[in-house]
């Protein structure tokens, strides 16, 4: 079985996709000569050239707005926010330009675009540093938004966002691009994975742990915690997809083990799991033993000291504690 | 002394050209000179109707006329080949009936009727006709700024000999998009055309209160190393004759220019601005009717080169009146759009019905 880095999963799919689509366009701050911030784009500028992996100067609205009107010409740029903290620079062309053409024009224009890039705490950076926007970009109807957890997921993911037609917002994770898991040998075919797919990526029978990104692997180190010391087999749905979703997953898992604790690395208000919460109340209410909770990033801006920022994002203590509440 | 009269003086002083020589407009046919003179007719009779119609509560929203500036959009949208495209601002509705979408489909869209060029969903500062090289219409300050620079990027790469113009106001000029821009613009030899509709006033803020400068708007451009011009607004020949040279370059040097033309707005920045005879006196706006207006000038010009007489002068106006009455017939009598309609043109994906849509919850309504 092959085992490759989250980056090197991901610069397989842009080097892929670079060969596959003359089209697409790697672009950003430093992923071209200086083979990217954290080193996903590590080699490409080598073997693709100027044309096709281009440095930017650090001006986001520029570039972000130059690759959303290149789209319109058939371009298909693959753009890195070297932090997507940075997004907040760019909001105009992210939620007006990216979200809002294809709806403005009555569907005459379509923005295929990716934006990716990191969106976590946990690297004692600060508050400017560690946002976590996923659930604030799924909020604006024109938008896609996927968070992958694995190596896999990052690659699989990742290609059917370069080829999907709308825009696509990946958010990575800084502390998973040194994670080696399995990926697909690129001899054994294409590999991708759609979006709106949700992964069971641990079957269980007495709780569902609902999460995405970073989160998942934190319910699966407190699924092995509650199996082994408290008896409790639970099952950990790995969202992957923020929107679409796949509500289909989330609904058929609560509806067989009756209890859900939802793990959010975002901040608990108006967050992806408040979108969860309210989906599960609504269409597996009668299925509920105990009330639906939650383990969210604790409500305050990134706090920077490393004695206490592990305690501030979710993780396999605080989702056992609240496990425990209603298990 | 306003903006233009400033601004003007530059001009006279340094160049007492008559741009009916330069070469652009010595190719120009009779014909062509009437049908120049024929969109800019069209265009006030389209906002003159449109300013009606608001007025009279037919439509909702905002209405930013463009009724002064005509031979700005009529000018450039003239140079366009195959391979040049167009993006302004909120100020959209000449530049859509200058690169030839139909007064129909512009006044539906102002109503908020399905037959509109958007559907109904864009409204007066978002229109689009990808068809036509028209890629709206955008309602936020310089928002389009980046993406003309797109539009430029993507000839570019795609190897095609062509321009992007995009079009400003004056307010724009002062937020960091456009300022982005610029600079990519010069660093990657973007193929664009940057175009200031210098109107003297930024909503209200007139330009000496908003911007600093020194002799003028595009000047800016020399920090970037870009070349720019500032061209007289009334003046349908010089317009042409400047955007012509800025289009050229884009298409044969792949360099941008920042071109600043100096216009007039008889309105106020949008029909809800009332106060805008407080902020501006109404000597200025009756000094630029009875000097500078572009309609009047380029008929005068016309007249003078014995291509157009008094009597064929008023016939065009008033085809231009049928037109945009008709325009208000055909928005009064088509059909609203459905509620269903409103989660149509969301997703490409969802529209298209693809196996990719059928994945996943796209929407989350009740």
């Amino acid at each position: 079985m092959r085992e490759i880095e989250y980056r090197d999963a991901l610069n397989e799919a842009f080097d892929e996709e670079l060969a596959r689509d003359e089209n697409v366009v790697i672009m950003g701050e430093e992923v071209a000569q200086y083979n990217g911030a954290y080193k996903v784009t590590k080699g490409l500028w080598e073997k693709w050239g100027d044309k096709r992996v281009v440095d930017t100067p650090i001006s986001e609205a520029g570039f972000i707005g130059m690759g959303i009107g290149a789209s319109m010409l058939g371009i298909r740029p693959v753009m890195e926010l070297m932090f997507w903290s940075f997004h907040s620079v760019a909001f105009d062309q992210l939620v007006n330009n990216a979200a809002c053409c294809r709806y403005m024009s009555g569907g005459l224009i379509n923005v295929p675009i990716v934006m990716r890039g990191p969106a976590n705490g946990g690297t004692n950076v600060g508050a400017t540093h560690s946002h976590t926007p996923e659930g604030l970009f799924a909020a604006f109807p024109g938008l896609k938004v996927c968070s992958p957890a694995t190596p896999a997921d990052a690659k699989g993911l990742m290609k059917t966002a370069i080829r999907d037609n709308d825009p696509v917002y990946v958010m990575e994770n800084t502390t998973l691009y040194g994670m080696k898991a399995h990926v697909p040998d690129p001899a054994d075919g294409d590999f991708t994975i759609p979006l709106g797919k949700a992964d069971i990526k641990r079957e269980g029978s007495d709780i569902s742990l609902i999460a995405h990104g970073a989160s998942v692997l934190r319910c699966l180190e407190a699924a092995k915690i509650l199996q082994n010391e408290h008896g409790i087999n639970a099952e950990v749905v790995d969202l992957r997809s923020i929107r679409p979703l796949d509500q289909d997953a989330i609904i058929d898992s609560v509806k067989k083990t009756n209890k859900a604790v939802l793990v959010d690395e975002s901040k608990p208000f108006c967050g992806v799991s408040a979108q969860i919460a309210t989906l599960i109340q609504e269409y597996a209410f009668d299925y509920l033993d105990a009330p639906i909770k939650r383990v969210c990033t604790i409500d305050a801006p990134a706090i920077y000291s490393p004695y206490v920022e592990a305690d501030q994002l979710p993780n396999a203590a605080r989702i056992v504690k609240q496990v425990l509440t209603i298990a | 002394m306003s903006h233009f009269e400033i601004n003007l003086a530059m001009e006279t002083s340094a160049s007492p050209l008559d741009f009916a020589s330069s070469p652009i407009n010595r190719g120009l046919s009779a014909e062509q000179k009437i049908d120049l003179y024929r969109q800019l007719t069209r265009i006030r009779r389209f906002e003159t109707a449109s300013l009606k119609q608001y007025n009279g509560s037919k439509m909702g929203g905002f209405l930013h006329v463009y009724i002064g500036q005509e031979s700005v959009a009529v000018g450039c949208a003239s140079l366009m080949g195959e391979n040049d495209h167009m993006i302004t601002a909120y100020r959209c509705h000449a530049h859509a009936l200058a690169v030839g979408m139909s007064m129909n489909e512009c006044m539906a869209e102002l109503f908020g009727k399905a037959t509109g060029c958007s559907k109904g969903k864009g409204g007066s500062m978002h229109f689009f006709a990808p068809d036509k090289n028209f890629w709206g219409g955008h309602g936020i300050v310089a928002g389009q700024t980046p993406l003309g620079l797109g539009l430029g990027y993507g000839l570019k790469y795609k190897g095609l000999k062509g321009a992007a113009l995009c079009f400003m106001g004056d307010g724009a000029v002062n937020q960091g998009a456009f300022h982005e821009s610029l600079n990519i613009a010069a660093l990657f030899d973007i193929p664009i055309v940057y175009i200031i509709e210098n109107n003297g006033y930024s909503m209200g803020t007139s330009q000496a209160r908003s911007s600093a400068f020194k002799d003028c708007l595009a000047q800016r451009a020399e920090g970037y190393d870009i070349d720019w011009d500032l061209a007289n607004g009334s003046d349908l020949y010089e317009v042409r004759a400047k955007v012509n040279i800025a289009m050229e370059r884009a298409r044969n040097e792949s360099r941008p220019t920042v071109l600043e033309i100096q216009t007039y707005r008889y309105q106020g920045h949008s029909i809800a601005d009332s106060a805008h005879k407080k902020y501006r006196s109404p000597e200025e706006i009756q000094s630029y009717k009875d000097n500078h207006d572009p309609l009047n000038l380029w008929r005068q010009r016309l007249i003078q080169e014995n291509l157009l007489t008094e009597e064929s002068a008023k016939k065009i106006d008033t085809e231009g009146k049928l037109e945009a009455d008709s325009a208000v017939k055909f928005a009064e009598e088509s059909p609203a759009p459905t509620v269903e309609s409103i989660t149509e043109d969301v997703y490409w994906e969802t529209d298209n019905t693809t196996e990719a849509s059928k994945i996943g919850r796209y929407f989350f309504n009740d």
